[in-house]
């Protein structure tokens, strides 16, 4: 008992099995005389022209090169001129989230704490933004134009908890002349006065009532001449 | 006086420091792709971004050969045992970057197919957010990576250090139990 009984299966009609080698034929026509001896070389000329072609890589933490100006980046809070928020607390921007990804509670604004013009402002405020995916269907929804976006997308960080902002996370700084929330409306008018922009600063009023209220207001000093507090103790 | 008596941990936080350096600078990712964000992380790799610039151009095709997993992409609830498996073989010290919103936290897909956060499979050291994010992103979240490296323990105080995680991991609600964003 032996291979050599064992009978060899025919290799022509077996799939996969190699072929016969044929010699290689090339369809490009060849090259002669200078150009079949530079052949070699000729090939570094594309390396060596492109080292005179200006470079193309952005150097990124050190150089920021500035996205487009509709980037569609962090999300802002905006504020009316007189430092109130924008916000009011309706929740649309949470009901286009196609993500699920913006939590939002409203609460009464009282004569005592009027954050933004109207009747209810936004207590409570979350992005989860390892849920958002920047659609921009919250801009849209927001029927103040409270709710925008930056072109700010340095957003890494090591934990999920950190990566929900907050809504003192989100909320645009205090402009020029600005005073900080809350504090009451400008007298006489109504909340469509600040929505057709008719508001453009804080009044002489609504500065005394934080002064009454929270004297310690950093937004205060900018807006108010130094000695002019002792006026206002009533 | 012996060297028992020396400042404690001068030596080793000396070493710590250059360790980390070393680390830091010669972080090598493992190829693994899984959706739309891997060609974010291509585009890092092309001379535009240039990850090279880091001394990480080379995607590791094996994951024994590297030491940082980027999870691009969603991780399907058939992906994450291959996800557990490619972490498993890759060597110590090695780290993760959770790369978009599906690989954080399963993102708009919110359903059944979809692991909510590839942190239900591996730990991750830096999370970052985008659909897909840019790679000016991915960059960030990789220097951000390269000062936790920097930052890290060795010897004795590593052992503190996962000592003091472990417990504070058993006392922190489980991912699983939590309610509202945070699921």
């Amino acid at each position: 008992m032996a291979d050599d009984d064992i009978t060899r299966r025919d290799q022509a009609g077996e799939v996969g099995a190699p072929r016969p080698a044929a010699e290689y034929e090339s369809l490009l026509p060849g090259k002669s005389g200078l150009g079949e001896i530079l052949a070699p070389a000729a090939g570094f000329g594309v390396t060596f022209a492109s080292m005179f072609k200006p470079t193309v890589t952005e150097q990124y933490p050190y150089e920021k090169v500035p996205t487009k100006p509709r980037y569609h980046g962090r999300h802002q809070l905006n504020r009316h001129p007189d430092g109130l928020e924008k916000c009011i607390g309706c929740e649309l921007c949470a009901w286009a989230c196609p993500a699920d990804a913006i939590y939002v509670e409203g609460a009464d604004n009282t004569p005592d704490a009027q954050f933004s013009p109207g009747e209810r402002y936004g207590r409570v405020y979350q992005i989860n933004y390892l849920r958002c995916i920047f659609c921009g269907l919250c801009i849209e929804a927001c029927p103040t134009r409270a709710l925008t976006m930056t072109n700010d997308y340095e957003l890494a960080g090591p934990t999920r908890r950190g990566m929900i902002y907050e809504k003192q996370d989100l909320l645009a700084p205090l402009g020029d002349g600005m005073l900080a929330a809350p504090h009451p409306m400008v007298p006489g008018t109504e909340d469509d006065d600040y929505y057709r922009g008719d508001v453009a600063g804080p009044v002489p009023e609504q500065i005394d009532w934080v002064a009454q209220w929270r004297p310690e207001d950093e937004s205060l000093a900018a807006l108010r001449p130094a000695g002019h507090e002792q006026s206002e103790a009533r | 006086m012996g060297i028992e008596d020396a400042p404690s941990g001068f030596l080793l936080t000396t070493v710590e420091n250059f360790a980390g350096y070393m680390r830091k600078a010669s972080l090598w990712p493992v190829t693994f792709g899984l959706a739309c964000c891997a060609i974010e992380m291509m585009a890092a790799g092309t001379s535009r971004f240039d990850i090279s610039r880091f001394g990480m151009e080379v995607f590791r095709a094996s994951p024994r050969q590297a030491d940082l997993m980027i999870v691009a992409g969603r991780v399907s609830q058939k992906m994450a045992p291959v996800v557990r498996q490619v972490y498993d073989q890759m060597a110590e010290p090695k780290w993760v970057i959770s790369m978009g919103v599906c690989a954080s936290s399963g993102g708009m897909f919110n359903n059944y197919a979809i692991v909510q956060g590839v942190d239900h499979v591996v730990p991750v050291d830096i999370y970052l957010p985008g659909c897909p994010p840019r790679p000016e992103m991915l960059l960030n979240a990789i220097l951000t990576l390269h000062d936790q490296i920097q930052a890290e323990p060795l010897g004795v105080n590593r052992e503190e250090a996962a000592r003091a995680a472990e417990a504070a991991a058993l006392e922190a609600t489980p991912t699983s139990d939590m309610k509202g964003l945070l699921r």
